[in-house]
């Protein structure tokens, strides 16, 4: 038996050494099959002359700026549906039956209001932001116990102190749980935006440009920075989610 | 038994006639259900408005934004016409295909990786990079490996169900309370009835949300794969018509594929509440 650490590297090991054996021993002849080796140049290449970083760059800026606007809208509506019972009863009904829409359906309608630029690009991706943290920071603030707003009506709270004391303290894992659902989903609208609305550049383009001249190391480089995108951005939301809500430290493990 | 006791008390408090108008008015609850029902509606309504006179006085053009009597008469007339059925039932074909490939794959992957730590430990890391990768990343890849028929739609449907699937049902079984593991070992269960009387029954509740995760990402991708690489299907629809500038099969599609996601997930939901109807006895 292999001790635990390692047993996770014997699959991804094993699958490129038949890959490897695949090319080596010519197993195939499709001009798809290329080698390993091959993929890890086109790395070298793409990073050497910059151009990963353009289109990354592009990508990623897009993504945080759609984010950045989808998430503050959706805190402020989600606070909104949350500390208003009137509010709720007036949009959530209308809201929920626009979150049933498939996101990806948005996007020939969203194509012919912006265009085909970074306009509707960041229009989408607010919207693929958006959903996931109004739902969450509503269910967050919706679900703070009473007796902690009593305990703040007790010691003659304003409203701002019970609103930066009480609410948003407690409702911030929920809040947090929506910004990361938020963050992943900005990330695979950025790739669906870039497919669907193709110009400009950005990693989908890239990867989009490979299929379309059969580059198989292209598109393999493609899917694994996507991959290690998304591993960063998941890995970067859950740092800051740990910081943010360390103040909680073990209260649940007490008991 | 109990009757006696009502009829004995209810006799001089209330007066008949008053509890037999009390019958006729709403009670305290629905009425005010009724109320906060009656409140969804200013909103979409006042858009709807908005949108008919911008319409109406051509304050946006068209081909921009159709009226709504164009959206509905599109809708009408795709619905009798078959066209909208026809690439409904392929959509639903599909998503019900890749679902269940998915549904499989994910229940196989998730009990083993929850019930056997070492084969946890060994597919798990692989599993985790796998899933990193969003399902439109590993778009272009499939679209060269097996081109654009079928069988891509029907992996990557697959893929984007399997993965919440397999995750929730891993957790479930991992997360069953200790407590009920050890009352099981105290009855002296066999290791089927451990699993079918206690392991099973206490995951059931992540499987499932699981699984309705994987409907909601399956019907996602769906769309996404349609609109990508199709000649059928809703998500075709939603492409032809905006080739053609026909904004008003566009919104007819998407308002389809809006209700169709919604009944997806309510059906699901029913069938929650019988599956797990048993649990709320414990309350």
């Amino acid at each position: 038996m292999l001790p635990r650490a390692l047993r996770g590297w014997v699959l991804p090991i094993v699958l490129v050494v038949l890959w490897w054996a695949a090319v080596r021993f010519g197993w195939s002849n499709s001009p798809l099959l290329i080698a390993p080796g091959k993929v890890w140049q086109t790395a070298v290449e793409q990073f050497a002359s910059g151009k990963l970083f353009a289109a990354l760059g592009a990508s990623l800026w897009r993504d945080l700026a759609g984010f950045a606007i989808g998430a503050s809208a959706g805190l402020l509506f989600g606070a909104l549906l949350g500390a208003s019972r009137l509010a709720e009863k007036l949009l959530g009904p209308s809201f929920h039956t626009l979150k049933q829409i498939s996101l990806f359906a948005w996007i020939p309608l969203l194509s012919v209001w912006f265009g085909l630029g970074d306009a509707a690009k960041v229009a989408f991706l607010s919207l693929a932001a958006f959903f996931p943290v109004v739902l969450n920071t509503f269910e967050g603030i919706r679900s703070v116990p009473a007796d902690l707003l009593e305990v703040g009506r007790v010691l003659r709270f304003t409203r701002v102190q019970t609103w930066r004391k009480v609410i948003l303290p407690a409702a911030s894992p929920s809040i947090f749980a929506g910004i990361h659902l938020g963050l992943i989903y900005a990330w695979l609208a950025t790739l669906g935006g870039e497919y669907l609305l193709v110009s400009g550049q950005g990693i989908g383009n890239t990867m989009v440009d490979g299929r379309e001249h059969f580059w198989m190391d292209l598109v393999l480089f493609g899917v694994i920075v996507v991959g290690l995108v998304g591993f960063a951005l998941n890995w970067v939301a859950s740092r800051i989610e740990a910081r943010a809500l360390a103040w909680r430290g073990g209260s649940v493990a007490q008991f | 038994m109990s009757a006696v006791p009502i009829t004995r008390r209810s006799a001089p408090l209330a007066p008949p006639d008053l509890a037999a108008w009390r019958k006729l008015l709403p009670s305290a609850p629905t009425r005010r259900q009724l109320r906060d029902k009656l409140l969804a509606w200013p909103v979409p309504l006042a858009v709807l408005l908005l949108w008919w006179t911008a319409a109406r006085f051509e304050w946006i053009a068209p081909q921009v934004l159709p009226s709504p009597e164009a959206v509905a008469l599109t809708l009408r007339d795709s619905l009798v016409s078959g066209e909208l059925w026809a690439n409904l039932q392929i959509s639903l074909v599909r998503v019900l295909t890749g679902f269940g490939a998915g549904l499989v794959g994910g229940l196989l992957l998730g009990v083993a990786m929850g019930l056997s730590p070492s084969f946890k430990d060994y597919v798990y890391p692989l599993f985790k990079a796998f899933s990193q990768v969003p399902v439109l990343g590993w778009l272009p890849l499939l679209m060269l490996l097996v081109g654009i028929d079928e069988a891509l739609k029907i992996i990557l449907i697959g893929k984007a169900a399997l993965v919440p699937i397999a995750l929730n049902t891993c957790k479930g079984i991992q997360g069953v309370p200790t407590r009920f593991i050890e009352v099981a070992r105290v009855l002296r269960f066999t290791r089927w009835q451990m699993l079918s009387r206690v392991v099973f029954p206490a995951a059931l509740a992540p499987i499932w949300n699981g699984v309705r995760y994987g409907l909601t990402h399956a019907w996602l991708t769906l769309v996404v794969v349609e609109l990508l690489a199709s000649s059928e299907g809703l998500g075709f629809m939603i492409v032809y018509g905006r080739q053609l500038f026909q904004l008003d099969v566009v919104l007819a599609a998407v308002v389809v594929v809006g209700a169709v996601g919604f009944a997806l997930d309510k059906l699901l939901a029913l069938v929650e509440v019988r599956l797990l109807r048993w649990r709320k006895e414990a309350f």
